[in-house]
């Protein structure tokens, strides 16, 4: 549980800090480097400790874009310079795209939008979760009733089903705020019932303890009562929701992005970087441009680890 | 029994009508209309409002809602812009491969996961249970531990953590790279061309094809039905009955695979409901990164050529499949446990 949270923590400090870890800036395109494969860094020439330096690529098949390591040459690193952590030019760490932009600098940079959007996602589908959840619990009877069936309902439906058919109403092409705002919105709508199922089990079962009574009796509203007194008590389990619904938001934004119904092209997400991948051809011959997918396992892989036991989600 | 069953299929009637209405009236509301596409952009403004009036699209969309309920109440779901094909056909084949699709996931899963999930079940170590007594408590009994549990959990959790659009990527640059199956399609273009090959050739065509969609939806949902199983049969096994059965002789293998797994199905069951919903939104991203036909692939074409009729059609559709896959999964629940029929 702590290594998944540490590795959360990690991921996410990447993200904030992404323009300086970018060795460059995620849409310039080198020309002269297009599907360049990723590139080692060497410490040691000639039998001996060297600062770090990377040996430049040479296209030796144009038709085949296959590229060797230009052993003659040696390109030092430069580290804490023109604001980056280290940068070397021709030095791509995990490759280049189809248009040589340097898919490392793009990974860290879609990392920024990929989670924040789940983040965005993940904080709306609490608060609409927990508000419609505690008022089902404290309202009881036809209100409660109502309110759960609507949940049953959005619940049984799948996810990606509703995100397109929302999408349908909104022009083909988008400006990424646009984007962002949507897709975390829709999100929201498709991942509070949840929640609410959950915040609603803990707000009758507090509603009943003597505590909930105490403050009835001291003049406390349903508002305040709900507010004050029974949320905070369902505070944990609305954490462990936060936890399960974010591997189901990062996968759909990817999903959408990759289709083309999300970001355009020339943002960094990592559901636009896997467009890259749509055809068979690019992944068998350049499989570096998978690389985002792998980030979304590990980021997955985070989250279940620091769930632990606490519950699981349902399929993916 | 009936009043639980009524109640459940009046439920999923109103989720397919109210999925597809809100998909007909969000698709209308989009800017930009398919006459675009399907007349051109150089035609004349006379053959373009010839058109629109045939589609309904000069009229208001609660009126055009009207129309098109009124029609679907009898199952006419009106006729694809884009195709000309009426949409019922259009979708019911494309929702018969993605019934392949999922179908196949679901017994795939069920058949790894839930064996699985009841040979990993790990019991609580008894000797820190109060109720058991032992003569020297000072002499700590050495149990055996086996890697076995541990390794299925760490399978379960890389399972977990690869979702069907990754699992779909990385297993389609496995197939590229090493050839043995193909990456796309349902069938080869040569076993549908050749008119001479018998049913068995065109079965194991159709299955070589499976192989990598299925697995990439399967494994995330044979983990989750793993973790659930192995966590029931855990509960199970520190019941007094079971502990009652081995007191009376019963051998721990029987214990584990009859006793405390028949126990478990309650859980485990309620799971599958659910999963309906799941497989469907992960076939979506299977289904487009494999290149197979199925309703996920429909919708998305239908949705980029603002086919409103196709969109409410296809919405239907999925809504139908997640309702019935819900409603046999709270059947089965309640078949297994009479408490859920009177809740």
């Amino acid at each position: 549980m702590r290594s998944g949270r540490a590795l959360l923590l990690a991921v996410a400090l990447a993200a904030a800090v992404s323009p300086w870890l970018a060795v460059h800036p995620p849409a310039r395109q080198h020309r002269d480097a297009l599907f360049a494969p990723p590139m080692r860094p060497h410490v040691i020439a000639a039998g001996g400790l060297h600062a770090p330096f990377v040996h430049p690529l040479r296209l030796v098949d144009p038709l085949a874009r296959r590229y060797e390591a230009d052993r003659s040459r040696r390109v030092p690193l430069r580290f804490f310079s023109e604001g980056r952590l280290v940068t070397a030019d021709g030095w791509f760490p995990l490759g280049t795209d189809a248009l040589g932009r340097d898919v490392w600098s793009r990974l860290v940079t879609g990392a920024r939008l990929s989670l924040g959007i789940a983040l965005l996602a993940c904080l709306g589908a609490l608060a609409i979760g927990a508000v419609v959840g505690g008022v089902a619990g404290v309202a009881g009877g036809l209100v409660d009733g109502a309110l759960m069936r609507l949940s049953e309902m959005v619940l049984v439906l799948p996810a990606l089903y509703i995100l397109l058919i929302l999408r349908a109403s909104l022009p083909l092409v988008l400006p990424d705020l646009t984007v962002f705002l949507f897709v975390a919105g829709a999100l929201a709508l498709v991942g509070w019932p949840s929640v609410a199922r959950v915040v609603r089990a803990v707000v009758a079962r507090e509603a009943s303890l003597d505590y909930a009574a105490a403050a009835v009796a001291a003049g406390a509203g349903r508002g305040r009562l709900l507010f004050k007194h029974l949320l905070p008590a369902a505070l944990p389990a609305i954490g462990t929701q936060a936890l399960l619904l974010a591997p189901a938001f990062i996968l759909a934004e990817a999903t959408l992005s990759y289709v083309g119904l999300g970001f355009m092209p020339p943002a960094a997400s990592w559901g636009t970087m896997l467009q890259e991948a749509a055809s068979v051809r690019a992944i068998a011959d350049y499989p570096w441009v998978l690389v985002p997918a792998l980030a979304i396992a590990v980021v997955v892989f985070a989250i279940t680890l620091a769930l632990g036991e606490r519950g699981e989600a349902i399929g993916r | 029994m009936i009043a639980f069953v009524l109640r459940r299929v009046l439920f999923t009637l109103l989720l397919v009508a109210v999925t597809a209405s809100s998909a007909l009236l969000l698709a209308r509301l989009a800017p930009g209309d398919a006459t675009t596409e399907l007349v051109g952009e150089n035609v004349s403004a006379g053959a373009r409002a010839a058109e629109r009036a045939r589609l309904g699209l000069d009229e208001s969309p609660a009126w055009a809602w009207a129309r098109w309920a009124g029609r679907a109440a009898r199952l006419d779901f009106g006729a694809s812009w884009r195709y000309g094909r009426p949409v019922a056909p259009l979708v019911a084949e494309r929702a018969r491969n993605t019934l392949v699709l999922a179908g196949c996931a679901l017994l795939f899963a069920t058949m790894v996961g839930i064996p699985l999930g009841v040979a990993s079940a790990r019991e609580k170590d008894r000797a820190g249970n109060g109720d058991t007594f032992r003569f020297r408590p000072s002499q700590p009994r050495k149990r055996k531990v086996s890697p076995f549990p541990a390794l299925v959990r760490l399978g379960s959790t890389l399972a977990l953590s690869t979702p069907s659009l990754v699992l779909a990527l990385l297993l389609a640059w496995l197939a590229a790279r090493t050839g043995w199956l193909p990456t796309g399609g349902m069938t080869s273009a040569g076993a549908a061309a050749a008119e001479g090959a018998g049913v068995l050739a065109r079965i194991a065509d159709l299955a070589r094809h499976l192989v990598v969609p299925v697995l990439a939806l399967a494994l995330p949902v044979a983990a989750t039905l793993e973790r659930a199983q192995s966590r029931a049969v855990a509960r199970a096994l520190e019941e007094p009955f079971v502990r009652n059965a081995r007191a009376r002789g019963i051998p721990e293998a029987r214990l584990r695979w009859v006793h405390a797994a028949r126990a478990g199905a309650g859980p485990v069951l309620a799971l599958y409901g659910l999963l309906a919903g799941a497989l469907l939104s992960g076939s979506f991203a299977v289904e487009l990164v494999t290149a197979w036909p199925g309703l996920g692939r429909l919708m998305y074409e239908a949705l980029l050529a603002r086919d409103v009729p196709l969109v409410a059609g296809c919405a239907a559709a999925a809504a139908l499949f997640a309702g019935l896959g819900t409603l046999l999964g709270d059947l089965l629940c309640a078949w297994a446990d009479p408490r859920v029929r009177h809740a």
